[in-house]
């Protein structure tokens, strides 16, 4: 009896750990093959045969189809450089310059991948219809309200991510650090 | 109560071996990945484009909104797939996945480095019957080697402007993915 009761405790012990870790790792991803870049984080490796089992469970479980390595990159961001959530409701600021490439983009998605609805139908800047400064850099204000300049709206959504994708760009793999790969920063400058 | 210490331990270490199975086998056994939600929309060994995402329906999370996107949705067994895309005046890229969407291939429109991408996409005993002389000939002809006879060609045109999107469209409608059912011409 005791016997029994002991095997069924092993049994479902290994049941909850096991597949809370599965479920943990796959949702909230692991730190293997991560490139990170102030706020920002790319697994350059999903766009590549070599990608590990961990991001493949968690691509098999989101439905994404990862951007490809010969393609380009994509850097997502959820925090801004003082790790602090992105709120849809106060003002973020993403500033300065990217990595070499011929083209990118920079989107705004709910916290399951969604584009968020807005009255512009502004979804993200491409590298090409930004507003830029004289030097070369951009501004974008990532707001709930209208703003001047590059207005990305967030529809006011309390969690967002941003993500930056690169299209024909050196970064990559062997990409380690700001000095290969000069991203943005992300502040957030007035909540309410 | 040394018994109860040993069953713990057994059951985290037993819980460890359930992890490992668990996450090799969930792209196997995941029901939402991105090719069951793509093979309802697209037709097989042939060009589907997909809608553009918007907030309310999007055929797969996370798609960049600035890109039309087509899919060709291939299974090998028949044959090989021959592969022409017409570039788009902006950027054009074709990434080739497996069915658990491994992403094993992508080229660019500037590594294609000609106006109209055109590739052949076969099985790795596909590739090996060609005939030896034909390999030599097709010197400008890209073979790639597909691991699994089932996946995903995913098309992208970017509009680098959203008036742009007409465009990136008609080059991705002006693509073709089809079977190669006869053996190719020995001469091009």
């Amino acid at each position: 009896m005791r016997l029994i009761f002991i095997t069924l405790l092993a049994l479902m012990l290994a049941t909850v750990v096991g597949l809370g870790a599965t479920w943990m790792t796959a949702t909230r991803g692991t730190d293997l093959g991560t490139l990170t870049i102030g706020a920002w984080t790319a697994r350059p490796k999903t766009g590549t045969a070599d990608i590990d089992p961990y991001s493949r469970a968690s691509i098999a479980r989101s439905g994404e189809l990862p951007v490809g390595t010969g393609d380009g990159v994509a850097f997502s961001a959820t925090s801004d450089d003082r790790k602090r959530p992105l709120d849809g409701r106060c003002d973020v600021v993403v500033s300065g310059v990217t990595p070499a490439a011929r083209f990118w983009t920079l989107t705004l998605y709910d916290s399951r991948g969604r584009l968020v609805a807005n009255s512009l139908q502004r979804y993200g800047f491409t590298s090409q219809e930004i507003v830029r400064s004289a030097d070369g850099s951009f501004e974008v204000r990532v707001a709930a309200r209208s703003r001047a300049g590059n207005w990305l709206p967030t529809g006011g959504i309390e969690r967002y991510a941003l993500v930056l994708r690169l299209y024909d760009t050196p970064v990559g793999v062997a990409t380690r650090t700001q000095r290969d790969a000069p991203m943005p920063s992300i502040a957030t400058v007035a909540c309410p | 109560m040394i018994r109860l210490l040993l069953t713990i331990v057994a059951g985290v270490l037993l819980g460890g071996i359930v992890h490992l199975v668990s996450v090799l086998a969930l792209p196997r056994i995941a029901t939402q990945d991105a090719y069951s939600r793509l093979a309802p929309i697209t037709k097989l060994n042939a060009v589907t484009s997909l809608p553009q995402a918007d907030p309310g329906s999007a055929p797969l999370p996370f798609m960049d909104p600035a890109f039309a996107v087509a899919i060709c949705r291939y299974d090998l067994s028949q044959g090989p797939i021959k592969l022409t895309v017409p570039v788009s005046q902006a950027y054009t890229s074709v990434s080739f996945y497996t069915r658990n969407e491994v992403a094993y291939y992508a080229i660019n429109d500037r590594s294609a480095g000609r106006k109209v991408i055109e590739l052949d996409l076969m099985t790795e005993a596909q590739h090996a019957e060609l005939p030896e002389d034909e390999d030599v000939t097709a010197a400008d002809r890209l073979i790639i080697d597909a691991p699994t006879a089932a996946g995903l060609i995913v098309l992208k045109a970017l509009a680098p402007e959203p008036g742009l999107m007409p465009q990136a469209q008609a080059a991705l409608a002006a693509s073709s993915c089809k079977l190669q059912t006869e053996p190719a011409p020995a001469k091009r």
